[in-house]
């Protein structure tokens, strides 16, 4: 848990998921899994978030509001994609309004497969992407400020 | 008079867990006007139908809406079973109960918790999703998925219940049915959850009927409607009522769920009792031929399927109307007049699944 230095918050939206996954976000956020003792909180706001969790594929009507939300948050960021329709569109994939995973508009860091998704392995999902997220803290900041490499910034 | 302004409300919003869009026109705090936009989650499932299986196509049917997935599969296979001539073992049809019942319960419990959320009472909404877990472990055993089930197939279901199991789930289910009355009495009784929701959004028992509301919302009015009355599988045997409230405001669709919970514990007692043994499934043959309308009730409301088959394995088309789209005028008809405030608690009172909407 040496990644847990800090408390990321998430930002979860649904693409075009079915819900399953969305209810297994929530869930991990409850009493059973209850993700927020470790200082991860949901947030409603992409300028408050680190971490963005997206459910479902990408769809005409929503890649201007998933490129939005990405756009919003502060760097360093990392992109989950839970559940496999947000990885390669899943059972939906021939569907025409569906264009396949997130990873055709934004850049995802980590794949979560799943139909629905455990809530086990959204946990896991998240505590890989907090490795990411320092790695790119550190790549961000090269040294440069009072923290000299340490990640205190 | 006072300035008009229009606030964007979605499709990203904290109280939302899905997307849906409305714009509110409000004078000062009041809401004047609401314009709703959809397709968020447009994903043209029922185009898929030309392409798929009818058999593989239950699978898909499961995944227009995680919440009540298991009715959804389960209403596109009484439809194919119609069409096909198929009488499902009666084993089958007491399970298939069981487990619509299971989910009423999760998705009600689930919406109970979202409700808490909408007015702020997070910790209520925490106790109704620990709640929610032990209902899930059930389904989990049962079925092997927490939320997509998998279990309904044409022809009837595919795992069976042993007879010790079903005893084991009772207990389990008893005892849970006992500690759900600390927080069923805190929704009924509590005076901050009361001020929040008593007289709010009042919805007439003309306008849930012309509006054609359906579920919850529609009972809440005074309306008694509910299909599994009148077409459901073995309701019939199991002495079924729906529960009806005549206030038409939040506070009736709340204690009209809580006591739709309750029924549903009461439903499952008498299923395992009256569960009779036989196959739970027959061998399917033929392919699909002619067209039928079947409907159900889905914890949101009705749900009708229609299928049309052409001889082929594939269909030639398949429509789902869904609870939330039927239940969205009535949502547009509440909204005006109301605070903006609570413009989060009203929409959720239609326990809005906007996957199943927009399909």
């Amino acid at each position: 848990m040496s990644v847990l230095s800090k408390s990321p918050w998430v930002i979860h939206y649904d693409g075009s998921s079915c819900n399953g996954c969305d209810i297994e976000v929530l869930a991990a956020l409850m009493p059973r899994f209850d993700v927020e003792r470790f200082g991860i909180i949901n947030t409603g706001n992409p300028k408050h978030a680190d971490i963005f969790l997206i459910t479902g594929s990408i769809n005409e009507q929503n890649i201007g509001i998933v490129k939005n939300i990405y756009e919003q948050m502060p760097n360093p960021k990392v992109v989950l994609a839970l559940g496999i329709c947000a990885t390669s569109g899943g059972i939906f994939k021939d569907c025409y309004n569906v264009y396949g995973g997130v990873d055709k508009v934004i850049p995802v860091d980590v794949y979560v497969p799943g139909c629905a998704v455990r809530p086990e392995a959204i946990i896991d999902g998240v505590v890989k992407a907090l490795g990411i997220l320092e790695k790119k803290r550190e790549q961000d900041c090269g040294g440069n400020c009072s923290c000299s490499g340490e990640g205190a910034c | 008079m006072a300035e008009r302004t229009i606030i964007p409300f979605g499709p990203q919003h904290p109280v939302l867990p899905e997307p849906i869009h409305l714009d509110l026109v409000v004078e000062d705090e009041k809401v004047i006007e609401v314009i709703p936009s959809i397709g968020f989650i447009h994903r043209g499932l029922e185009k898929l139908v030309e392409n798929r299986d009818y058999n593989d196509f239950t699978y898909v049917a499961e995944r227009i809406c995680g919440i009540c997935s298991f009715i959804h599969g389960l209403t596109y296979c009484q439809a194919v079973e119609k069409v096909l001539n198929v009488t499902v073992p009666p084993r089958a049809e007491y399970l298939r109960l069981v487990w619509s019942e299971l989910s009423r319960i999760h998705s009600h419990l689930l919406w109970l918790g979202l409700i808490a959320d909408s007015f702020g009472f997070e910790s209520l909404f925490m106790y109704s999703w620990k709640m929610r877990e032990e209902v899930l472990d059930i389904i989990e055993e049962t079925t092997g998925g927490r939320v997509i089930f998998g279990s309904a197939k044409v022809g009837g279901v595919r795992r069976n219940i042993e007879k010790d199991k079903l005893a084991e789930i009772q207990k389990r289910l008893d005892k849970l049915e006992h500690d759900l009355k600390s927080i069923t009495n805190v929704f009924i009784e509590d005076a901050s959850v009361k001020h929040r929701l008593c007289g709010v959004g009042v919805l007439s028992k003309e306008d849930a009927y012309h509006l054609g509301a359906v579920g919850p919302m529609l009972r809440a009015s005074g309306v008694n409607q509910d299909v599994r009355v009148a077409t459901y599988a073995k309701y019939k045997e199991l002495d079924f009522v729906p529960m009806i409230e005549s206030s038409g405001d939040s506070y009736a669709r709340t204690i009209v769920r809580i006591r739709e919970v309750y029924q549903s514990f009461e439903l499952i007692r008498r299923t395992i009792k009256h569960m009779p043994d036989s196959e739970i499934d027959v061998k399917v043959t033929g392919m699909p031929t002619g067209e039928f309308c079947a409907r159900n009730e889905q914890p949101r409301g009705e749900v009708v399927y229609y299928i049309k088959g052409n001889g082929t394995k594939f269909l030639d088309r398949l429509r789902v109307r869904t609870p939330t789209f039927a239940n969205i005028p009535a949502l547009l008809k509440v909204l005006p007049g109301s605070d903006l405030a609570d413009v989060p608690v009203l929409v959720l009172t239609i326990d809005p699944c906007i996957s199943c909407t927009e399909r």
